[in-house]
């Protein structure tokens, strides 16, 4: 019983604040958009009864669905969220690994000021730090005006509103997501291995190769599966440093929402976009798991 | 018949395959070794025996690359090993902690050291196959290290630092983590393994029973020095200082002043207390300090005093160490000195011929004891 107690509280949770709110979030999506108050149609009406329910459920169709496959617009987009969030978690990667190897072999006493400074900047707004980037990345911005006082540059750079300015802001926001569990997985490591491999005729190189990163392997993946998720369905970011020209599903799906007000398309939007994210979920919940059976 | 005894370091042909000349090494302002000069054979087990923080693991990590003599030089077969790094060095580790690839089957940890010599797959899969039957691993070739036992961990262990025919194979405290019984059992396996390969053993240990089991030489360290450097009974029965008697094994030590004698020296300890007699090769002056160490088996427990031994004192029984095998009896004389005796306990669950507070006499022959000067 008490044990029956103990898993009900996350599955409440999680059926609650997941399960509802796909359902309902599913339900819009097989709706047809309507000028009223929701913006859809049908509505479950109990006050007919029986008759009620059948004809709100004659009401639903994948009509939405077959609308996304139409428009080249959405597949575009998925496609292009995909690509950008490939590339924006390699760098990621790129970036990360080096601070959270450092990190692990900071003497003992620095480690907790390291790990200070990684998480320092969740403190602030969210959106706060993505303007900043506006401010730092702009033609007449601080990088610009830096780079031009330096005389490195003649004509300011145009970093804004370019995939670059994409990528530079989710590999500054999702950095943490990566740099944590990496480190975690090389501050668990035992120092002697490296010697052990270097005994046995490795060079350092070699045994970073060898034993570093195949024991670090599991941070990586738990990294880049935090990175990429969120990416893909990354809206704030490409709106705002993006502009126009950066296509990310994120930003069609607002689009569909607020601009549009067409409820059941972007509901159908986002259920697809779940559906791609799955895939990845089951992989990091794996990564997770076999990362537990090595453990224990 | 003669028999060959091996004792490379009594013959002064013999080229020593490891020499240390004059080597210190300093961390900051601490010494962990203090200009230390001595010489280990091939084929020799030699253990470095000591306290914790004696400098015997640093020792062993200049030997294996990981520390620079700060002064002095390390010769490996006459070659100055200074600028070989760890990767280059004929030698190979055990470590304490065994250090095996958590990521890699038993197979492949035993096949990491072959594989860095470029050796073909053949040549890989012949030796690892060797080293699996030396160390009775077959079955579990396939295995991850966290999937065996403890024992069999320090197996791997041993067969990945040997895969590669070192010259010389360096043991950090290899059997700390095996329980007691494990531990006996592996220490002859080790002596075995060390016969049928040939390799040169040095082994760091701070389990004095350890070292003289297995060692053919043990070198008793203290503060980044080598006391003393010998077979372990010679480091038994012929302790070259006080250190070293107290740290092997039980013993008495007897602080007094020695004199002169016909054949041996007499010598005087507390007031009230009858003069004892020791021979001794070490000279002393009249009147000068001495230390008479005394191992408790040498000394006998009686109830009368015996007429046949000259070195003999009175005391009572404070405690009764009770070893199963042996008894160990701590005798307090009226001077407050206490002297250990040991009786083996030779007829089972006799009556004990001695109990607490019991007056007992305690004896030994002149050449029981060794006289010491510090």
């Amino acid at each position: 019983m008490r044990r029956f107690a103990l898993i009900a509280l996350p599955y409440a949770w999680l059926l609650a604040l997941f399960l509802v709110p796909f359902i309902i979030v599913l339900k819009i999506s097989l709706s047809d958009i309507d000028l009223a108050i929701p913006p859809y149609t049908p509505t479950l009406d109990f006050s007919e009864g029986w008759a009620g329910i059948k004809a709100f459920f004659r009401g639903l169709d994948f009509e939405n669905f077959v609308f996304l496959t139409t428009d080249d617009l959405y597949w575009k987009a998925y496609i292009s969220s995909l690509k950008i969030a490939l590339i924006a978690t390699a760098l990621t990667l790129l970036v990360g690994y080096p601070i959270a190897y450092g990190m692990a072999n900071a003497p003992d006493h620095w480690r907790p000021t390291l790990m200070m400074l990684v998480i320092l900047p969740f403190w602030t707004s969210f959106l706060i730090r993505v303007y900043s980037w506006m401010g730092i990345l702009s033609t007449e911005g601080y990088l610009n005006q830096f780079l031009l006082g330096l005389g490195l540059i003649s004509e300011p750079l145009t970093i804004l509103n370019t995939p670059t300015a994409v990528y530079i802001g989710i590999v500054y926001t999702y950095l943490p997501f990566m740099i944590l569990p990496i480190y975690s997985a090389l501050e668990r490591m035992d120092g002697s291995l490296l010697e052990a491999a270097e005994d046995l005729g490795c060079s350092r190189l070699k045994a970073f190769w060898l034993i570093t990163v195949p024991l670090s392997k599991t941070g990586i993946i738990a990294g880049c599966f935090l990175v990429f998720i969120p990416t893909i369905g990354e809206f704030v970011i490409p709106s705002l440093l993006g502009g126009s020209q950066t296509l990310m599903i994120g930003k069609v799906l607002w689009e569909e929402f607020f601009n549009n007000r067409d409820w059941p398309v972007a509901g159908a939007v986002a259920v697809v976009l779940l559906l791609i994210l799955i895939i990845p979920i089951v992989l990091f919940q794996r990564n997770e798991q076999k990362q537990r059976e090595l453990e224990g | 018949m003669s028999q060959t005894v091996f004792e490379p370091w009594n013959d002064p042909t013999a080229k020593p395959l490891i020499q240390f000349k004059n080597v210190t090494k300093r961390f900051g302002d601490f010494t962990a070794i203090d200009n230390q000069t001595f010489d280990i054979y091939e084929k020799e087990f030699f253990a470095l025996l000591g306290p914790s923080g004696c400098g015997k693991t640093t020792m062993m990590r200049m030997l294996a690359g990981f520390e620079a003599p700060t002064e002095g030089m390390i010769l490996l077969a006459g070659q100055d090993i200074a600028p070989i790094p760890p990767n280059k060095r004929a030698v190979n580790m055990m470590f304490q902690s065994y250090a095996l690839f958590p990521h890699l089957s038993v197979w492949e940890n035993i096949a990491f050291g072959l594989k860095r010599d470029n050796k073909s797959k053949d040549e890989i899969a012949a030796r690892v196959a060797e080293m699996l039957k030396l160390t009775r691993l077959e079955k579990f070739a396939k295995r991850k290290p966290h999937q065996i036992s403890g024992g069999q961990r320090q197996r791997v262990a041993l067969a990945r630092s040997l895969a590669k025919a070192p010259k010389l194979l360096l043991l950090d405290e290899p059997l700390g983590a095996l329980d007691a019984k494990l531990r006996q059992d592996t220490q002859f396996e080790l002596m075995d393994i060390q016969e049928t390969t040939g390799t040169t053993f040095v082994i760091v240990t701070h389990d004095q029973e350890e070292a003289m089991t297995v060692a053919s030489r043990v070198a008793v360290m203290d503060d980044g020095r080598i006391v003393q450097a010998d077979t372990p009974a010679r480091i038994y029965e012929m302790p070259n200082s006080v250190y070293v008697a107290d740290f092997i094994g039980e013993v008495t030590i007897i602080r007094g002043t020695a004199r002169r004698g016909d054949g041996a020296y007499e010598i005087t300890f507390a007031e009230g207390q009858p003069t004892l007699f020791a021979e001794s090769d070490t000279e002393f002056d009249n009147g000068q300090e001495c230390h008479l160490a005394i191992r408790p088996e040498k000394v006998s427990i009686t109830a009368q005093k015996p007429d046949d031994r000259r070195n003999a004192l009175e005391g009572k029984i404070l405690d009764i160490a009770y070893l199963g095998n042996l008894s160990t009896y701590h005798v307090e004389l009226s001077s407050g000195q206490i002297v250990k005796a040991q009786t083996a306990n030779t007829t089972r669950l006799s009556r004990r011929s001695f109990t607490w507070e019991d007056r007992v006499w305690l004896s030994w022959t002149d050449t029981a004891g060794i006289l010491l000067k510090g």
